[in-house]
């Protein structure tokens, strides 16, 4: 409902609360409704419009449309921009809340940020910049390949997913609430330096078990990358551009998809996968550490994902596990 | 502390009379608790009190009261079990963050570093949690029982003014005063390199310890006051926050 600055979409045609008469009267009934804007919280009224028909003028510049929250009950849920005015239960004279969502950001902007961060970051530990190590070591690199391979894995990874936010990724909502950027970018970029510091130290410890370990979480991180990179492609052709549809994702031609079967976010579960391979070849207690709190998290979304999927879609695959198959 | 019961919706006798049980139970196990909580902060008292007048001086003190201070101090994570199940209404957060604190101070910091055990700053922020503690407990006794005396409920809501900045400071010089025996004997700490590839400094960490109250102390006691505002100028408040 792009009301504020954009046009109402108030369809013409004579009121049709239950069936929808064919188009194809020549006779064009324009209906206008009234419009009240009342604040959620106070429920001042914030504006009132007669006669609004097609389009609706501006009434505030100050709240953009990214941080309005517009319902029809002050506890609601947020009306979304596609919503018909004509088709929402309401009667001639239509009464809307509104709530400010605060100052917003766009995803994009959010995911970029967080994950050019440690890219970076993670590069300055290993080149050994000056003030970070004894200044002995400035510059010099480690004579253990495991900490090239680790550079190259963790700044594969990251680029990766700059590249999917920029090309692979359809979002739902355009923006989410500032302060989010400050809170993601302390948590990833504080991660990176905290294992980078580790990994790249002139007195690291390479893995115990050697060679055999750290092939084995080499061939554990690429195949979650590439698990992830599917399902991310999967999920992206369930969407056509620019639309905002939501469908149940099914396993493809692609077997690394095949895991959908068993559960409902498997970018969740590959992304877990990657960072213990990770930790394998590090063997690094704050890798460990970082997967471990990145898995609770990712289990909460994927949960509440899957609640979502189950509420939407009455036909949803019972098999299918949050996360973790059969697990969790 | 208040019981979190509440009458249920009358669907069927038997949910109801299972809440009922339910609820009685809660409310006899938490009066237990807090009469056996107030009663231990009072021999700690009585414990300081007589050792001052035997000896005269605090030297030693601390060893003295030392077991019952870790028991009731330990004991009281059942607080955090007790938000958790819901019987009182408090998030676990806010509970879990004031007893680790706690926990912390008296293992982590007074137990573990003997040579501090005779600052006079141990003895403050003893003496402070005793008070603190006593009135506490005694304050959700009575409004378990229903018999909350003024005084009670003056003494919690005013007393934190003065006790909470004291027992800040107490808290901050004697972690203060353990920094020096910390770097010394670079207890809890850990160096590189070692097979997980990680290190701990517990000098530092005390440090950052220390300024961390700088953001959490003021927010604490603005919840206080606010707290206080509301119920001694009358109005329902249930009790939500220490």
């Amino acid at each position: 409902l792009d009301l504020i600055v954009g046009s109402v979409v108030a369809a013409p045609g004579p009121p049709t609360p239950a069936k929808r008469k064919p188009t194809k009267k020549t006779k064009k009934a324009v209906v206008f409704f009234e419009v009240e804007i009342l604040d959620a919280k106070t429920k001042d009224k914030l504006c009132f419009l007669d006669k609004v028909g097609k389009v609706l003028p501006s009434f505030s510049l100050h709240w953009y449309p990214a941080r309005q929250s517009i319902r029809l009950d002050p506890k609601g849920k947020s009306l979304k921009d596609e919503d018909v005015l004509q088709h929402l239960p309401v009667g001639t004279t239509a009464t809307f809340y509104f709530r400010d969502l605060g100052a917003q950001i766009s995803w994009v902007t959010v995911f970029l940020t967080e994950y050019a961060g440690p890219l970076l970051i993670y590069l300055m530990f290993y080149f050994r910049v000056p003030f970070i190590y004894a200044p002995k070591y400035d510059f010099t690199t480690s004579k253990h390949w495991v900490v090239h391979l680790a550079c190259m894995c963790h700044s594969f990874h990251y680029v990766k997913r700059l590249l999917e936010t920029l090309f692979v990724h359809r979002f739902s909502h355009g923006t989410m609430p500032l302060r989010n950027i400050f809170k993601n970018c302390t948590y990833y970029w504080g991660f990176a330096a905290w294992m980078a510091y580790y990994i790249n130290h002139p007195l690291y410890t390479p893995p115990i078990y050697g060679e055999q370990q750290i092939r084995l979480a080499l061939t554990v991180f690429l195949f979650c990358q590439i698990g992830n990179f599917s399902i991310h492609i999967a999920l992206r052709n369930l969407r056509p551009p620019g639309s905002k549809t939501r469908k149940i994702p099914y396993p493809t031609k692609n077997p690394f998809t095949w895991i959908f079967l068993l559960v409902s976010c498997p970018n969740y579960t590959y992304e877990l996968g990657s960072w213990l391979g990770f930790t394998l070849m590090t063997q690094c207690l704050p890798v460990a550490f970082f997967t471990l709190v990145g898995f609770i998290q990712m289990t909460v979304w994927a949960k509440g994902k899957h609640r979502s999927y189950l509420k939407e879609f009455r036909d949803y695959p019972t098999l299918r596990s949050p996360i973790l198959p059969f697990i969790l | 502390m208040a019981s979190g019961e509440e009458d249920g919706t009358v669907e069927e006798k038997e949910t109801n009379n299972k809440k009922r049980t339910k609820g009685t139970i809660a409310t006899a196990w938490l009066t237990f608790y807090n009469i056996a909580m107030t009663a231990g902060w009072l021999v700690l008292a009585v414990a300081m009190v007589r050792y001052y007048l035997q000896k005269g001086t605090h030297k030693g003190l601390y060893r003295n009261i030392a077991k019952t201070l870790k028991f009731f101090q330990t004991f009281a994570l059942l607080e955090v079990g007790h938000c958790a199940i819901g019987i009182v209404r408090t998030s676990v957060i806010v509970t879990g963050v004031q007893v680790c604190s706690r926990i912390f101070m008296v293992w982590f910091v007074t137990n573990s570093i003997r040579q501090i055990q005779n600052e006079e700053s141990v003895i403050l922020f003893v003496v402070v949690w005793t008070i603190t503690e006593i009135t506490r407990y005694s304050f959700y006794t009575f409004n378990l029982l229903n018999h909350l005396p003024y005084f009670i409920k003056w003494a919690r809501y005013n007393m934190f003014i003065v006790m909470y900045p004291l027992g800040v400071i107490g808290e901050l010089l004697t972690i203060h005063a353990s920094l020096p025996y910390v770097r010394r004997s670079g207890m809890y700490s850990l160096r590189l390199p070692n097979k997980y590839n990680v290190s701990f400094d517990y000098y530092y960490f005390l440090i950052i310890v220390m300024l961390s109250y700088i953001p959490l102390f003021p927010q604490l006691y603005f919840h206080m006051l606010r707290q206080r505002r509301r119920v001694l100028h009358g109005e329902i408040v249930v009790e939500k926050d220490e």
